[in-house]
């Protein structure tokens, strides 16, 4: 259900930049989500198109860029790919694991045409 | 017809020459998170210890507040936020200790934003050193998201949920400082092991601060009451 106010928000971001450059169309936006971000990519690609109907974003390709989790284990140091938020470390067992990728939720780039 | 500029290019891919990317490289909730700090900033400003409590519908959110108030509303000024889809009787409930209370009704929304926290604080002015309660929406899902500019976030749990309930839905309770075990006194009627859930807590947020509490009995509540009192917001 928070898909949607993602959705919101992107289409308010990437207006607000091409407003910024003087951009009467968004061709593309380019987007970076997270594997651990909570977020769904199938109800955010969903809650998308509805939000971005009588915007700039209207005809807008999106280019989804999925990034994997990654977490380092504050015991013994490795490093080891996430699949999940609860994970622990297949080193050493250790649940005191610190995410250093796959949080993220960013709008990397938008293409504008004017 | 190209269908992308309306030019009579009837070749499939043509490079149009007005278009430019722009490097954005900014999160999603980027507005929301810039709201929450300047909420921030205003309790840090203050000195007002503001803490957003989370849990499903039901684990007691509002009992605990009512009770944690009746413990300490002669030690401390205290403020509060509802959250909720529809009605406002959790502020009633909260106004009927003589607290100053903003229900916010969220409508279709699942959770709280820092906007609506933010119109809340302009019609309570919450005096200097004090306490103020921001209670979520009932929803284990998507307050986790959402920064409000509290000091904390604090999940409530109660066991009837089951000990498993941090693992199923690991991200709240990875987001959380702060636990509560809530209804500990319905333990002996349920087949649930406190400890497990205690455990679960941990393996998904080993740095979870626990308390464990009924909010009918009030001597369960000092741990967390005096925590309350003691803890220092802007070291937080």
């Amino acid at each position: 259900m928070h898909e949607l106010s993602i959705a919101i928000s992107i289409v308010e971001l990437a207006e607000q930049q091409a407003r910024n450059s003087n951009a009467a169309h968004i061709e593309e936006v380019e987007l970076e989500i997270g594997a651990l971000a909570g977020v769904d990519a199938a109800s955010l690609a969903f809650a998308l198109e509805s939000s971005v109907k009588n915007t700039l974003l209207e005809n807008a390709q999106i280019v989804w860029h999925h990034i994997h989790g990654e977490g380092c284990c504050m015991d013994c140091n490795n490093v080891f790919p996430m699949k999940s938020t609860f994970f622990s470390c297949p080193a050493c067992g250790s649940y005191v694991v610190k995410i250093v990728k796959g949080k993220e939720m960013r709008v990397k780039s938008i293409t504008v045409n004017n | 017809m190209c269908e992308t500029c309306g030019c009579s290019n009837h070749h499939e891919h043509h490079e149009h020459d007005n278009s430019r990317t722009i490097a954005v490289e900014q999160d999603i909730l980027q507005r929301n998170n810039l709201l929450a700090e300047r909420n921030r900033g205003y309790f840090e400003s203050k000195n007002i210890f503001c803490l957003n409590l989370m849990s499903s519908p039901g684990s007691g959110k509002t009992t605990l507040l009512e009770a944690t108030i009746r413990q300490l509303k002669d030690k401390r000024k205290i403020y509060v936020i509802e959250g909720d889809q529809q009605t406002a009787n959790d502020s009633e409930r909260i106004a009927a200790l003589d607290i100053p209370v903003f229900q916010i009704n969220t409508g279709d929304g699942c959770h709280l934003e820092a906007s609506a926290v933010h119109h809340a604080v302009l019609h309570l002015n919450p005096s200097e050193r004090s306490l103020l309660f921001i209670e979520n929406v009932g929803n284990l899902i998507c307050p986790a998201m959402f920064d409000l500019g509290e000091a904390l976030k604090v999940v409530v749990i109660s066991p009837t949920e089951g000990e498993d309930k941090p693992l199923k839905y690991p991200h709240i309770f990875h987001e959380a400082n702060v636990c509560v075990i809530n209804k500990t006194d319905l333990t002996p009627y349920l087949n649930v092991s406190i400890q497990q859930l205690h455990e679960n807590c941990l393996k998904v947020n080993p740095q979870l601060r626990l308390f464990e509490v009924s909010a009918l009995q009030a001597a369960t509540l000092d741990e967390w009451c005096n925590w309350l009192m003691t803890f220092q917001p802007n070291q937080a």
